[in-house]
């Protein structure tokens, strides 16, 4: 453990970029947990004699059209944006990988059933797809999580079938079977870990995805409802209003919106060096 | 004997085509116990094949294999993980760096076949039995907590090598085992193996093309080609009177230490396709230097050749010597 932890002070030190990328995923998680508790604010309290106001030093990001404080809104849905994110990737990568490794590995009829189904998936518009199973399951925030996963499970399956695909006849595979390691146990402890590397840059892209892809569902009505914080509702209501002249009503949280998309994109490459075993010195 | 394969064939179906690739045909041998038995060829000859299927890590498509008198070639390579004789054979291979987990340390490696297959008075004691296996390989007790990234090509081997013994198995086999190394390291870790046998009295199957070390390392020698054996014997009768123009072609390829030069045979022609090979004509025939007409009828089989005991070669030159049959 204190291996991993002094790899872990080493990757963040040698790449400027994955420190800053580290450092903003410690401000968004923070702000998750702690932001109802640090908002100044009620997200929820209307106050309309005051709205529509640009930032002032009572309401540094300004208020909306019912005079709620945009910046307590902004820092409460931290959390609900990441929990979905976090939630969607987490269901893709898992059933993904399952799915993908053992078509990489054990092939033949299995392999040609789990492509053909990813296939079919990345047939359709993806985020149409998303919209469908929305629209059909029920609009609830499980259902906004479930199709994010869904949309996001071929990319997944591919990556883990290629990767093991590629390790199935790899010398260790066979010395792990000398050992007496049964085909789930060489696939589960001795293949899959050497794949993580390369998936652990996807999970780092998706998660900015998962974010964009879920914004984009209450952006058109679907998913989270008002009054509910969430940034991409935040950013379909300012946008009415841009053209108005009242701009920080769309921009800050679709600020914040930015700001976590980049933080993921950033962070791809540390974790990866984090989970690799090979880049340790 | 420890090891009797008997007619052992491995077709592999020739990928949107007709026919097989016949890897390996009909390849009968046996290995005492104790015994080091070579087996030399070119590339793509069924060596690897050979291996694998005495390993059991592939399924023979005919002949039986029989380890320790059982006969573990009718058990499937999938459920043969999980039976007692699995510890029994082990394998080192050919390239330390492909065939070392890169998420393991050194130490699980080595550990890894002992929780699996060890009995349970050796997992009690896994972290001795491990440092004790280094030991015998080797191997200094800080190197265990390393990657096999952070080792040197010759430590990553004897990793290899220790995972090898750790279930102490009676035969072992070696696919190259020091073809990936550089040459100074190559003559420490054969060494190692030929002072690993001796104490631990395991049967050694060493599969090269480098003549030189089967000569070292082995008593008895097996020669492929194509597939098939085409002479076997001990080692020294094999390399002193070669009977198969094959294997004399070999040898002359290798490069005499100090001594006089060496006639050079050159073989011409290209070799038969592996792909469904007419079973009445010889393997060898069309780069034989010595072929004649009755190799294009019939398929020569192993027979006793010279004086030496159990020497055999599958040539009809030994049935009917013609005049150039000396060279």
């Amino acid at each position: 453990m204190t291996g991993f932890l002094r790899h872990a002070r080493y990757v963040v030190t040698e790449n400027p970029v994955t420190l800053v990328a580290f450092g903003l995923l410690l401000f968004l998680v923070v702000l998750a947990f702690i932001g109802p508790t640090i908002a100044p604010h009620d997200p929820l309290a209307t106050d309309t004699a005051r709205k529509l106001e640009p930032p002032t030093r009572a309401h540094w990001f300004g208020t909306d059209q019912l005079g709620r404080d945009i910046l307590s809104r902004v820092v409460v849905a931290t959390r609900l944006d990441l929990a979905i994110a976090l939630g969607a990737v987490a269901l893709s990568f898992a059933a993904g990988s399952l799915l993908g490794s053992c078509a990489g590995y054990f092939g033949g009829w299995t392999d040609r059933l789990v492509t053909r189904v990813m296939d079919t998936i990345m047939a359709f518009p993806l985020f149409v797809l998303a919209m469908g199973i929305v629209a059909a399951l029920g609009n609830t925030l499980a259902n906004i999580v479930y199709a994010t996963a869904v949309i996001n499970v071929p990319f997944y399956a591919r990556m883990a079938r290629a990767e093991v695909n590629v390790r199935r006849d790899a010398g260790f595979v066979h010395a792990a079977r000398l050992a007496g390691n049964g085909p789930a146990r060489v696939l589960a402890v001795h293949v899959f870990p050497n794949c993580l590397p390369p998936m652990m840059v996807q999970v780092s892209l998706n998660l900015g995805w998962a974010i964009l892809n879920a914004a984009a569902l209450s952006f058109i009505g679907l998913g989270v409802r008002p009054p509910t914080p969430e940034w991409g509702i935040m950013v379909a209501e300012g946008a009415a209003f841009m053209v108005s002249g009242e701009w920080w009503i769309a921009l800050f949280p679709g600020l914040m919106l930015m700001l976590a998309v980049f933080c993921f994109n950033l962070l791809g490459d540390g974790l990866r060096d984090l989970i690799d075993p090979r880049r340790r010195t | 004997m420890i090891l009797d394969v008997r007619a052992l064939t491995r077709r592999f179906p020739v990928r949107g085509g007709h026919g097989a690739v016949h890897a390996v045909d009909d390849v009968t041998f046996a290995i005492g116990h104790g015994e080091s038995v070579g087996l030399v060829g070119e590339s793509g000859c069924g060596k690897s094949t050979v291996v694998r299927l005495v390993t059991r890590l592939d399924d023979p498509t005919d002949g039986r294999i029989f380890f320790e008198g059982h006969d573990v070639g009718a058990i499937p390579a999938k459920r043969f993980a999980r039976t007692a004789a699995r510890g029994r054979i082990q394998m080192v291979f050919q390239d330390p760096a492909d065939s070392l987990n890169p998420r393991f340390t050194a130490f699980d490696t080595i550990a890894d076949p002992m929780r699996r297959l060890g009995e349970s008075a050796m997992r009690a004691r896994l972290r001795d039995r491990v440092h004790e296996v280094a030991d015998l390989c080797g191997l200094p007790a800080e190197l265990l907590g390393r990657y096999p990234h952070q080792l040197s090509g010759g430590q990553q081997q004897r990793v290899g090598i220790a995972r090898a013994i750790a279930l102490e198995p009676r035969l072992l086999v070696l696919d190259e085992p020091t073809s990936a190394l550089d040459v100074s390291v190559q003559a420490v870790i054969l060494h190692l193996l030929a002072d690993l046998r001796q104490r631990l009295g395991m049967s050694y199957l060493f599969v090269s093309h480098d003549l030189n070390v089967v000569r070292m390392l082995t008593d008895r020698v097996l020669v492929m080609y194509l597939g098939r054996i085409v002479e076997q014997g001990p080692a020294d009768v094999v390399f002193e009177q070669p009977a198969h123009p094959y294997t004399r072609a070999l040898l002359s390829a290798v490069p005499a230490d100090g001594g006089g030069p060496r006639s050079r045979i050159c073989l011409t022609g290209e070799p038969r396709s592996p792909i469904d090979p007419s079973p009445t004509v010889c393997r060898f025939h069309g780069r034989c230097p010595e072929g004649f007409e009755r190799c294009e009828r019939e398929m020569p089989v192993l027979r006793a050749a010279g004086a030496g005991r159990d020497h055999e070669a599958a040539c009809h030159l030994l049935d009917a010597p013609v005049g150039s049959a000396v060279s």
